[in-house]
């Protein structure tokens, strides 16, 4: 049989080479901020005729109108996005007739958004309000499903643990996209990380439920043994739901349109790293918690698992 | 190997087969015989399964008429967001510090005058909802100048001061449009105000009069002269135009207090400088006549001037409510609104972006759900192909659920709608794999079956709970701050999640059990893939 559990080290080693550089490209990098969060407009135009200006030429006409930070990206060959600062309707319509006059109009407004920036910090701070308390409600949930199970507290933990993983995965991911694809963090990424919290949770369970279930069936044997025999038995289950959900999210991602596709591939991230942590994580961290291995951490030897 | 405690019905119907076990009876065959006393529940079921599908069938089609029975009246059809069909969003905020405490009403006053104005945007399907405290979320779905709109929505609304006779009172009737000769042109006549209660021409005793404030007169109201309205102006042919005699610019303050002489309750006004001038001069000379508080070009005040107003203030009174007269002196303040509100974010759509948007997202979700389903098919054989059918009659229902409620489909919601497809997969691979352990560890295959559904309920039950959990606070995120997108995801998932039960449990079961009972097959192991 797969002996998972033994080598549980190691796969909390992948996990970190996985985690690691993510919490460096954060550090050098910050999280780029979509204008949901730090207030903004967005203008997204279609050039009609095929022939965009250039970019540059975009940003010297905003810094003309004196809108400040100008940003300016090319999507697609006939598209461009323009970011600045906050800007009301007339300015935009200002905007509008001076790009016409002075590029090869005319041009279509695809996209125009335009956030405060009180508005922006609010959201962003009840967003992690939000995953706060959605921890705490699950952990509440687990402690309560669990809890004919001895330190059924733990299972819930667990879960939130490997939920944290599958968090620091996905902003690690998306600081390090966002820096170099222009990936931003707006509402849609939020609703994805939400989601892959959920999810992680979801697959965590049927590995504790397998544990559950196992505890009562076999009262001999020892817990290491019975957590990797229970990992082993959801196997054929994780993968080929993991399987399914990655087909429908592959799909989304192949066919479904460029404005869901930042969306989509952070739900495939994170929903390959949640099934992965409830594995190699979740479970084995009960392990380590009924052996207290952490005695073990500091000294010589470090791992009797390795 | 009984689970200590038991949970749910389908661990009670794993009973039987448990105990035969472990009796020792040896009464449960391929072909099902001991079974049939039970199984013939399923016969049932699949009659209300079908008439189930058949009924969400029927709303699912393009064609669906809507239901018109009796007092129900309703079409029925798909709710697209605004990133699908394009459109405008905007939020407004309550332009006041931060605190300044604003009620529930005030708010709900506002949405009601925003909805009032941007339903006279001919826009279909509008949405104006209060998010938070102090936020107004409005949503306007295919409109086509953004700019217009967002002035038709910020305006505070024009407030007048006609000249008016006593005979005009028939103006308070049906929202009539005034004619002034002040400023723009008249909007349209959708344009409603919801004024508060106003007198209209029948009670004239109770019209409300203007006296100035300083003054010891009498300012009862029974002092009021009774004029008996003669005429209708509307039906005259050439539509009469008002004289505006000041504006609100011309307002400074307007406020509720009690008349120092009568206590009665008035709604206190103070004018500018310039604008008392003119009211003292207008007064002065129209005494006993009436002066019309014209908001948006609907009449919501007329009150008789009872006296020359010199100061520049003046009490309005008419046996007023407090409510009444704190509505009104709202208004004054105002314009219509009870708050002022600003802009804090705006967001278009392009009709092209969201077209586009959802026939590749509708591409996606159909090839998602064939590769899904061709993925069953071929790894979990035969009851791969039933959970195939269950997972159609789980995409029909949840769909005919969307158009019923109805939830405005979005982009992500079409993601989360997608994504709950291999959610529903989710429970039938739990119990399929399952179902294959028992099998392997040498149960008979109905055995196997009820002890695959039994089992794997308490993991299905828990998962998806924690799913519905985590849709629960998406949904109130979404929803204080009026993020449509997040309540939309979260709407469309928890659906999935809920039909998925019932179609991976419910109908998967019934239509495995039938199958069998009547394919009558004898050693097929490997149409379970085992």
């Amino acid at each position: 049989m797969l002996n998972i559990v033994g080598r549980r080290y190691w796969y909390f080693g992948l996990s970190l080479l996985v985690i690691i550089p993510g919490m460096i490209a954060l550090a050098l990098w910050g999280l780029p901020l979509a204008i949901d969060f730090t207030g903004g407009s967005l203008l997204e135009i279609r050039f009609d005729s095929g022939d965009p200006p250039a970019p540059a030429e975009v940003v010297d006409l905003y810094e003309e109108l004196e809108v400040g930070d100008a940003l300016v990206q090319s999507a697609g060959t006939t598209d461009i996005v323009a970011r600045s600062k906050h800007i009301d309707e007339a300015t935009k319509t200002t905007i509008l007739s001076e790009m016409e006059k002075r590029f090869s109009g005319p041009i279509t407004v695809l996209r125009f958004d335009s956030v405060g920036p009180s508005v922006g910090a609010e959201v962003a701070q009840r967003a992690m309000g939000a995953v706060g308390l959605a921890a705490v409600g699950i952990l509440a949930y687990i402690t309560y499903a669990f809890r004919g199970v001895p330190h059924a507290f733990r299972y819930g933990l667990a879960a939130i643990i490997a939920m944290l993983h599958d968090v620091a995965v996905v902003v690690g991911v998306e600081a390090f996209f966002g820096h170099f694809l222009g990936w931003e963090v707006d509402a849609l990424f939020l609703t994805a990380l939400l989601t892959v919290i959920g999810f992680s949770v979801h697959d965590s369970i049927v590995v504790f439920d397998r544990i559950r279930e196992n505890q009562r069936i076999h009262r001999r044997l020892d817990f290491e043994t019975l957590v990797n025999h229970s990992i082993v038995q959801t196997l054929d289950r994780s993968i080929n739901t993991q399987l399914t959900v990655m087909l429908t999210l592959l799909a989304l991602l192949l066919f479904g349109g460029v404005t869901t596709r930042h969306f989509v591939a952070i739900l495939l991230i994170g929903v390959f790293s949640g099934t992965y942590s409830s594995i190699f994580n979740a479970a084995p961290i009960l392990v380590v918690w009924e052996n207290q291995e952490w005695r073990w951490w500091f000294r010589r030897n470090r791992v009797k698992a390795g | 190997m009984l689970p200590s405690h038991l949970h749910n019905e389908y661990n009670q119907s794993a009973l039987p087969a448990l105990r035969g076990r472990q009796s020792g009876v040896a009464g449960f065959s391929w072909n099902g015989e001991p079974y049939h006393q039970m199984s013939q529940r399923y016969p049932l079921r699949l009659i209300l399964i079908l008439i189930l599908v058949a009924a969400a069938v029927w709303i699912v089609l393009p064609t669906n008429p809507g239901i018109h029975i009796g007092s129900i009246d309703r079409d029925i059809k798909v709710v697209r967001g605004l990133d699908l069909q394009g459109g405008l969003r905007v939020l407004l905020e309550a332009d006041l510090p931060e605190e300044t405490e604003i009620t529930s009403d005030q708010m709900n006053t506002v949405r009601n005058i925003v909805e009032n104005r941007v339903n006279g945007l001919g826009v279909t399907e509008p949405i104006v909802q209060v998010a938070g405290s102090r936020r107004i979320l409005v949503e306007l779905p295919g409109i086509g100048n953004p700019e217009d709109a967002v002035d038709t929505i910020k305006e505070t609304g024009l407030l007048e001061f006609v000249e008016m006779t006593s005979s005009d009172f028939a103006y308070f009737q049906g929202d009539q449009v005034l004619l002034t000769d002040f400023g723009r042109p008249v909007p349209s006549p959708t344009l409603v105000i919801e004024a508060s209660e106003t007198p209209t021409s029948t009670e004239v005793e109770n019209s409300p009069t203007i006296t100035s404030s300083t003054t010891e007169g009498t300012t009862d109201a029974d002092a009021t002269p009774t004029i008996q309205v003669t005429q209708t102006p509307s039906s005259s042919p050439t539509p009469r135009v008002f004289h505006t005699v000041l504006t609100g610019a011309q307002l400074k303050h307007a406020f509720v207090t009690q008349h120092p002489n009568t206590n009665e309750i008035v709604v206190a006004i103070e004018f500018s400088e310039e604008g008392g001038q003119i009211f003292s001069d207008y007064t002065s000379a129209h005494v006993g006549e009436v002066l019309g508080i014209v908001l948006d070009k609907r009449l919501i005040s007329a009150p008789f001037i009872n006296e020359p107003i010199t100061e520049g203030s003046a009490f309005i009174s008419g046996s007023f409510t407090y409510e009444d007269a704190n509505s009104l002196a709202i208004q004054l303040r105002y314009g219509a609104l009870p708050v002022p509100m600003k802009v804090v974010e705006s967001k278009t759509v392009g009709p092209t972006l969201g077209q586009d948007s959802l026939d590749k997202s509708t591409i996606a979700g159909v090839i998602g759900l064939g590769v899904v389903m061709a993925f069953m098919a071929l790894y979990y054989r035969l009851p791969g192909v039933l959970a195939d059918l269950a997972l159609l009659v789980y995409a029909t229902i949840t769909f005919a659920l969307f158009k019923l409620i109805p939830v405005t489909l979005t982009l992500p919601g079409i993601a989360g709608f997608v994504l709950s497809i291999g959610v529903a997969v989710d429970a039938n691979v739990l119990i399929f794999e399952r179902m294959k352990e028992e099998l392997r560890a040498g149960r008979r295959l109905y055995q196997a079956i009820d002890l695959g559904f039994s089992r794997a309920w308490p993991s299905i039950r828990d998962s998806n709970l924690s799913t519905l959990i985590t849709c629960g606070i998406l949904y109130w995120f979404g929803n204080t701050f009026g993020a449509s997108i997040v309540k939309g995801f979260s709407v469309t998932l928890a659906l999935g999640v809920m039909v998925s039960l019932f179609t991976a449990i419910t109908v998967t079961r019934t239509f495995l059990h039938l199958v069998l009972d009547n394919i009558r097959l004898t050693e097929h192991p490997r149409w379970f893939g085992v």
